[in-house]
């Protein structure tokens, strides 16, 4: 069971426990605002876009070339950004902290 | 019109848009009951996974859902599901319901979307293991139907998007496919010749069979074994049948009820039909398009989300207005395919390569200088750029986009 963090924009913090799925599902099912995850998680619409806390970093691992891509006219994008639907839930991530991008 | 608690905003139809709505109307400030009622009785799911992941899965495995059943209670969201809405009377302001209910609203909004169109083919009322795909329900038939098929021969009706998804799943499930497409290439309503080709090959490549100029004509059973028949006199064994050649908008109720109703059912930048209480969204809305200065109807995920939040925000009080530039996504064995703007009316057409990166293209369309649309294989940033290129109306350096040496970037086609 992994603990997940995610700041809105309104600066609320909310935990979640979770053991399978992708981030994107969490926090759907969970209604975090910000994050829609209109395409239903294929990388196609960028309505789930995080900051991953910095020290976090190396537990989540960097956006991928297609994340990189879509996000490239971002203005909100970093280089701690990610598209939360390609991050899968698992132990590796426990105590992460996500803070939604729009 | 002041919000109160008194107030009802009643939701036909219960898939993208519907739901949308129905969570944008309490984040707009709705303070009334909200109905959501759709026919299909599953908690509301996503669609566009039904012909390829879900298609492909395990029989355990759920649908993917678009709000957990805890969202609707939260947000007071009251779900009637696996109901059908017989009619609604707009003078009067009351939906009525296969069960005997009648529901009075003071806002209406429809998102009742399509179904597919089955066409009137000599002998399609008798075929067996014939389906059309637009539920959950009809997805775990074909499943099942190719699980327990013996030799799997499936023939697919239809080379649009659907009937090439499906093509694709089915393959992966171990069928032996056949596309039969009317016109003389694939997806030919939606895309362009080169587009055509390129998933012609892909089909071809990964073992389906694809079949143009055919026009079925009869299905029939010959000895046991059923066969689709074309009008070239041409047969094909078809153990299975998935019909995919459009769809019908679902507006009868609109019809019927006297709102304005052309391709689709007529509404204004409001997302409002021609009558001030009643909106309408999604693939079932027939609206202006401001970018495209053009009225259309468009089927997609997309859509049906950005004209819930508009109808939402409308009914709340807000002054907004719809102003989206489409765009699309269709997944086939391991290609991505991201469209984003309308190519109709194109006179120019530029193809992207990228050096030493074999499995990326994308298509530039263009009307004069203008770009209208990108059509981007496994390339997202050509279709980000894309979209913020067309957004802006940027003109853009054609033969700098088609010199591979360059990278793709803003600074490069500008």
């Amino acid at each position: 069971m992994a603990k997940i963090t995610f700041i809105t924009q309104d600066d609320e913090q909310i935990t979640l426990e979770a053991d399978s799925g992708s981030v994107m599902e969490l926090a759907v099912e969970n209604g975090i605002a910000g994050i829609d995850g209109d395409c239903g998680g294929v990388c196609s619409c960028a309505t789930c876009h995080v900051h991953v806390k910095p020290e976090h970093q190396a537990k989540v691992g960097e956006a991928s070339e297609i994340e990189q891509d879509m996000l490239e006219l971002d203005d909100e994008a970093n280089e701690y950004s990610r598209l939360c639907c390609q991050i899968e839930v698992s132990d590796d991530i426990d105590g992460v902290i996500f803070k939604v991008a729009h | 019109m002041s919000l109160t608690v008194e107030q009802t905003c009643i939701i036909i139809g219960a898939s993208h848009g519907g739901v949308s709505a129905a969570f944008a109307l309490r984040k707009e400030g709705w303070q009334g009951s909200i109905l959501l009622i759709d026919s299909d009785p599953c908690l509301p799911y996503h669609r566009p996974p039904l012909s390829k992941a879900y298609l492909t899965s395990s029989d355990n495995v759920q649908p993917q859902i678009i709000k957990p059943e805890a969202s609707y209670e939260k947000n007071n969201i009251t779900l009637k599901l696996g109901v059908l809405v017989t009619n609604f009377d707009k003078e009067n302001q009351v939906v009525s319901l296969n069960n005997g209910e009648a529901l009075n609203y003071d806002k209406l909004i429809i998102a009742t979307g399509a179904r597919p169109f089955i066409p009137p083919i000599t002998g399609i009322e008798q075929a067996k293991n014939l389906f059309a795909l637009r539920t959950q329900a009809d997805v775990e038939q074909i499943r099942e139907a190719v699980t327990h098929s013996k030799h799997k021969r499936v023939v697919i009706i239809g080379g649009g998007y659907i009937g090439l998804e499906t093509a694709a799943s089915i393959k992966k499930l171990g069928g032996e496919v056949t596309v039969l497409e009317r016109e003389s290439r694939l997806l030919a309503r939606v895309t362009s010749p080169e587009m055509s080709d390129y998933f012609k090959q892909l089909h071809i490549s990964n073992g389906v069979t694809i079949e143009t100029n055919q026009n079925v004509k009869s299905i029939q059973n010959i000895d046991g074994t059923q066969v689709v028949c074309c009008e070239n006199e041409q047969t094909f064994t078809a153990d299975i049948i998935i019909v995919g050649v459009g769809i019908r908008v679902n507006q009868e109720l609109a019809q019927q009820a006297g709102l304005t109703v052309e391709n689709g059912i007529t509404v204004n930048e409001q997302c409002q039909t021609s009558n001030e209480n009643i909106f309408a969204i999604g693939d079932c809305a027939y609206h202006h398009n401001k970018h495209y200065d053009r009225w259309l109807r468009l089927e997609s995920v997309q859509n049906a989300v950005d004209q819930a939040k508009i109808s939402a925000a409308v009914i709340c009080g807000k002054d907004v207005s719809y102003d989206a530039l489409p765009w699309f996504w269709s997944d086939q064995f391991d290609v991505k395919l991201q469209m984003v703007g309308l190519a109709t009316g194109y006179d120019d057409v530029i193809i992207r390569k990228e050096v030493e990166e074999a499995s990326k293209f994308s298509v530039w369309y263009f009307k004069g200088a203008e770009l209208l649309a990108v059509d981007a294989i496994n390339h997202a940033k050509a279709y980000v750029l894309g979209t913020k290129l067309i957004k802006n109306k940027t003109v853009i350096n054609k033969t700098q986009l088609a010199n591979e040496e360059l990278p793709l970037s803003i600074d490069n086609l500008t």
